[in-house]
């Protein structure tokens, strides 16, 4: 590949990054802040010793799981916009199993897991339901039930299972020890938790890449009509893929409550499942560069929160970077598509999802 | 109010579908625009009512060189077109879709707007009631209600796009009349078809267009065989085919009920034997769609019964077909059968009947690389489905089908292809009728139809009109039976 | 009673106009997922503006503007670059919502000007109506304005039938000389800027001031609110007032049932969905078929073009 080529295929990306970039500094000098400066303290407060390097992978593997398991919704061309929702319903499952059982670490961990992976799986399985039998778009009907899980954590964390005598949003009590997730060392960083994000990129990379499965979801996710006539179950394969999908965000959510909290706390999905989203949008929706941009993402999350501390500037810096980049490389897709002689538009996506509830096939 | 269309061409990429047309119609005239599907007539009369841009030509209106840049300038010229589907808004009602796209003051007075439409509505003798919303009125009366709203935004020409697809013979009738007054009163009314006999019911004049460009024009009356002639091209000369001894039934319809939106189908009987290939012939929409999608299992019957070797599959899904060996390839090639974005490997893949979990790749490319070379595909491995053109589109998706098909059920099998396409096409389905496979297929090709099929069954208005023998029947008995005419 | 009405209507203000403005763009067949960003961002830029220039007209101002920009991106990568509304809307959710904590820090929990109390003179005397209608401040009076006003629009005049008809069915409204992409443009800015007036009234009146997440969840209860009003100003200002009067109870139900409070904030989100599986029920829709003055109260059209793009030629 000559030089002429490699700009033509990484030039949206390039173009995306400097963009990002531009708006984040004018952002940054417009609130009075050295951009070098305010990059250095990110980076260092994210990598700048092991107990940092390991908050970063404490955000990473939530990250990683929920991403994963969009790009199988997204496959299936259904935008799981309910993905926080399934984070929460797996916390609420995992922090059953870790309040209630007990017994050896491994055991409960691993219940705990499990149980998140099925709460998360069940949750996305009823948005699922909505759409295949109730006609309800998956967007509306995942935020939905979104709201009820959220609602249903709050009521736990104040009422049933509210620390004793006093009932507060602080979360409830923590849970036993012996239902944490095992750490390295005397970090934060939680090497199973790692683990199971690991194994499950791979594992969705290998679904939609090697797999029967995989290939049949991406035919129903790009044009439902044929798939159907290649004799797919088409409605069995879009629940499954809610079921899939949800699971690995009930995986973070098990993360975030028996890994991280240590105990079931309002806002116990972090916004994790929307900026998973993202992560997914950035990546193309290709499960190969979850992980890097997860990590430049959690990177972006850990380090700045030590911006208020060092330079006064808000923590949402990070947050900020993070949008602009999908935007202008979203947006930069679609310039580059329109030049090119206006054929055909990559849609920035899966294929155009029906918004209308009720117009879904 | 007459005009004149000099030298059209309208080009989608690299699509011509109207290379240089030429047609003048009078005022007063009744103009009927005769041609296959796809030949071209509905993109000319979106060129002249603004809808499209052309790509070159000149529309002269009165004599005047006129550009219609949108609907509105068209309908500024007092153009107006109603389109094979009427474009009305289904949820509003019938006053609001009067209203839209009126001039007047902003404040709608509905009272008014009401008013007119029943004046001009009990002057053609319809009858509307002005809050009933669009969705439940009929095709025909949506498009009378379009008719009236043209009329009344001043319409002195009035193009009507196929207007008598999924209307009731009385309100075919009433259309008709309904132009012939308009005519009368000087309104030049372009009547586009493919149906030979309406055209020669109402019209004075026809233009027949072929492949886009016009083929001749004729006073009418004339004689029917002249102008299926001018339609489908020079009379064919029907080969010799080798006589495929037929076995045992494939297929026994009895009694099948079937029905959608526009069509509808009773009582519908069939018996298709081992090896033998069956033509459905007959105007878009009048039934032989819907029969192709109850005998493939994707539209449920409503009555009757259905045995593909000699299993009853009546109860059965789509599923349940595929496994009993009957399959349909849809007319629409990336819509109903490839999905765009996947490549012929992974269309392979998709559609080898194996349920092993993972899929080894390498092995796939290169059975793909196999498949390419045995049908004839101008694509890689690699190539994804849209990328290709038409004629390897359904090279590919005949090459997807199960080996061992007891019923292979097709739409328009060559519709839009070359003729070595075309002809690759046959010799396939040709292969598998030798290995017993039953074909039925649904075909607007005249040529086609009495080139391979056994008997043809002509369908009208949702029943089977005539079964002919396709061995002596000729274009011209079946360009009639078509049109609805049962002797000669 | 008096008192929990008016304060039911003061409270609703900032949704109306939310509710009512994203019922406009829907209209038109653009579809704007950003806005629980967007509100959060517009709440800011209103308090913001109003405090540096004194003057809460320049906060409203400001904040219609920004809002007004978000949907016309939406529109702008929909029918120019031809992406996806959703994918679009969702990136700037995040966006403006991380934007408002970014922008807004200064100025967190900072006193700032408000709306005026400005009780009508006479009509407030009116027994029990002068309490609940006309003792309030001006935006409260603009939002049941705003709501009478729209339905005027919608059905009563001819740009309100273009605007329904381009989210209808846009090839028909080309058809009929309506210019489709450019009404597209112009009702997506223009619903833009009334949910950005929710906005700053959200910060200038019904919750007065900034602080990160000041409205989180706003944005998406909107969303939920113009479904289950059908797209309709009347239904979706009863479902805005209807959402208003059960958060009004999970108050005062806090006493009664005190581990319940937060569930029953939730509660329009089931209703919603449970409304939509309803009325897209076969049931329902054979009733409305056979006594169409049902579909009136249960029947809810969304604009059959929405989230979708139209080409011309």
């Amino acid at each position: 590949m000559n030089f002429a080529d490699l700009w033509k295929r990484s030039r949206t990306g390039v173009f995306a990054v400097a963009m990002a970039l531009v708006v984040g500094i004018l952002l940054l000098l417009v609130a009075g802040a050295n951009p070098f400066e305010a990059l250095g303290v990110i980076i260092d407060g994210s990598l700048g010793s092991t107990a940092r390097f390991g908050d970063t992978l404490m955000v990473w593997a939530p990250l990683v799981l929920a991403a994963a398991g969009l790009l199988i919704t997204f496959a299936a061309g259904l935008w799981n916009i309910g993905v926080e929702g399934q984070i929460v319903f797996g916390a609420i499952a995992a922090s059953l199993v870790a309040r209630e059982v007990s017994g050896p670490t491994w055991l409960i961990v691993t219940l705990a897991l499990l149980a998140g992976f099925a709460g998360g799986g069940f949750w996305a399985f009823l948005a699922g339901l909505l759409r295949t039998y109730g006609k309800v778009n998956e967007i509306f009907g995942g935020l939905g039930l979104f709201f009820v899980a959220q609602a249903l954590a709050v009521y736990l964390v104040l009422g049933p299972w509210k620390r004793p005598g006093v009932a507060s949003t602080s979360g409830t009590e923590p849970f036993p020890r012996e239902s944490w997730l095992p750490t390295l060392g005397s970090t934060r960083l939680s090497w199973v938790a790692v683990l199971v994000a690991v194994i499950a990129v791979l594992v969705v990379f290998y679904l939609l890449r090697g797999t029967r499965f995989g290939l049949r979801l991406k035919a129903v996710g790009k044009n439902m009509r044929s798939a159907f006539l290649l004799g797919i179950p088409t409605g069995r394969y879009m629940l499954a893929a809610f079921a899939l999908g949800g699971g690995l965000a009930g995986l973070a959510g098990a993360v975030q409550a028996t890994g991280f909290h240590h105990k079931l706390v309002p806002s116990i999905s972090g916004g994790y499942g929307f900026l998973a989203i993202l992560v997914a949008m950035l990546a193309g929706y290709a499960a190969r560069w979850i992980a890097p941009i997860a990590f430049v993402f959690a990177m972006l999350a850990v380090g700045s929160t030590l911006l208020p501390l060092k330079l006064g500037l808000d923590s949402s810096v990070g947050g900020v970077l993070q949008g602009v980049l999908v935007l202008f490389t979203i947006l930069a897709q679609g310039w580059q598509a329109r030049r090119q002689n206006r054929s055909d538009g990559v849609a920035a996506g899966p294929p155009e999802p029906p918004i209308v509830p009720g117009e879904v096939g | 109010m007459g005009f004149e269309l000099r030298e059209i061409h309208k080009h989608f990429g690299a699509v011509r579908a109207n290379d240089g047309v030429n047609l003048s119609v009078a005022s007063g005239e009744l103009h009927g625009l005769l041609g296959e599907n796809g030949a071209g007539k509905s993109t000319l009369m979106k060129v002249l009512s603004g809808f499209h841009q052309k790509t070159s030509g000149e529309i002269l209106v009165e004599g005047e060189p006129v550009e219609l840049r949108t609907p509105a300038d068209a309908m500024q010229h007092g153009i107006g077109m109603l389109h094979q589907d009427p474009l009305v808004f289904l949820p509003f009602t019938v006053l609001d879709n009067f209203i839209i796209g009126s001039p007047g003051p902003e404040r709608v007075n509905r009272r008014e707007a009401a008013r007119e439409l029943a004046t001009l509505a009990e002057r053609f003798g319809f009858n509307f009631d002005p809050d009933t919303p669009t969705r439940r009125l009929t095709v025909g009366e949506r498009q009378q209600l379009e008719i009236l709203r043209l009329l009344w935004l001043g319409a002195r020409v009035l193009i009507l796009d196929e207007p008598t697809t999924g209307i009731s013979a009385p309100q075919r009738i009433k259309l008709f009349a309904t132009l012939r007054e308009l005519a009368a009163d000087g309104m030049s009314v372009v009547f586009v078809s493919h149906k030979l006999e309406e055209v020669e019911e109402l019209c004075e004049r026809v233009t027949i267009i072929r492949a886009g460009a016009v083929v001749g024009e004729r006073d009418l009356p004339c004689p029917a065989a002249e102008l299926v002639e001018l339609m489908f091209g020079g009379e064919v000369e029907v080969g010799e085919r080798p006589i495929v001894g037929l076995g045992p039934p494939r297929l026994v319809v009895s009694g099948l009920g079937v029905q959608d939106r526009l069509a509808s189908v009773e009582d519908f009987d069939l018996e298709v034997a081992e090896g033998e290939v069956i033509g459905l012939a007959g105007l878009e929409g009048s039934g032989q769609r819907i029969v192709l999608d109850a005998l493939s299992g994707l539209r449920r019957a409503q009555t009757g019964t259905i045995q593909a070797g000699g299993r009853d599959l009546t109860k059965t899904g789509y599923r349940g077909y595929l496994a009993a060996g009957v399959q349909f390839l849809p007319a629409g090639r990336l819509e109903e059968g490839l999905v765009a974005g996947l490549t012929l490997t992974e269309h392979f893949v998709l559609a080898a009947r194996s349920d092993s979990f993972r899929i080894d790749w390498d092995s796939a490319r290169e059975e793909a690389g196999r498949d390419i070379v045995d049908h004839f595909i101008k694509g890689t491995p690699e190539s994804t489905a849209e990328s290709l053109s038409g004629g390897n589109q359904q090279r590919l998706l005949l090459a997807m089908l199960q080996d061992n098909l007891s019923v292979l059920l097709m739409e328009h099998p060559t519709r839009g292809l070359d003729i070595e396409s075309a002809a690759w096409v046959w010799e396939q389905l040709l292969l598998r009728r030798e290995d017993g496979t039953a074909i039925v297929f649904a075909s607007a090709d005249l040529d086609e139809l009495l080139e391979y099929s056994d008997r043809i069954l002509v369908f009208f208005n949702g029943s089977v009109l005539a079964e002919v023998n396709a061995r002596t029947s000729s274009v011209d008995e079946l360009g009639h039976l078509i049109g609805g005419k049962v002797s000669r | 009673m008096e008192a929990t009405l008016a304060s039911i209507l003061a409270a609703s203000t900032p949704l109306i106009f939310i509710v009512i403005g994203e019922t406009i763009t829907e209209k038109a067949g653009v579809i704007n997922l950003s806005l629980d960003g967007t509100v959060l961002l517009s709440a800011m830029v209103g308090f913001a503006g109003a405090y540096e220039s004194g003057s809460v007209i320049v906060g409203f101002a400001a904040a219609a503007l920004v809002s007004a920009l978000a949907a016309l991106l939406v529109a702008y990568s929909s029918i120019a670059l031809r992406l996806n509304q959703v994918a679009v809307g969702f990136v700037l959710f995040q966006l403006t919502g991380e934007m408002s904590a970014f922008l807004g820090d200064p100025y967190v929990r900072v006193p700032g000007p408000t709306v005026t109390y400005r009780p009508i003179p006479l009509l407030e005397d009116i027994p029990f109506v002068g309490k609940v209608f006309f003792q309030h401040d001006l935006v409260v009076y603009g939002s049941i304005v705003l709501i009478f006003v729209t339905y005027w629009f919608m059905f009563r005049t001819r740009r309100g039938l273009k605007l329904q008809a381009v989210g209808e069915r846009p090839e028909a409204a080309h058809s009929r000389g309506v210019p489709v992409n450019r009404l597209r443009y112009l009702y997506a800015a223009g619903g833009g800027a009334l949910v950005g007036m929710g906005g700053a009234a959200y910060s200038l009146g019904a919750k007065i001031g900034w602080s990160e997440g000041h409205t989180t969840g706003l944005g998406w209860i909107a969303l939920a609110i113009v479904i289950f009003g059908g797209w309709h100003p009347y239904r979706a200002a009863f479902g805005v007032y209807l959402f208003g009067a059960l958060q009004f109870s999970a108050i005062k139900l806090q006493d009664v049932f005190p581990d319940l409070t937060q569930v029953l904030g939730t509660l329009p989100f089931p209703i919603m969905i449970f409304t939509l599986v309803l009325v897209y029920s076969d049931q329902v829709r054979s009733l409305t078929d056979r006594y169409p003055a049902l579909r009136g109260i249960l029947g809810s059209d969304p604009p059959s073009a929405i989230g979708t793009r139209f080409d011309v030629d």
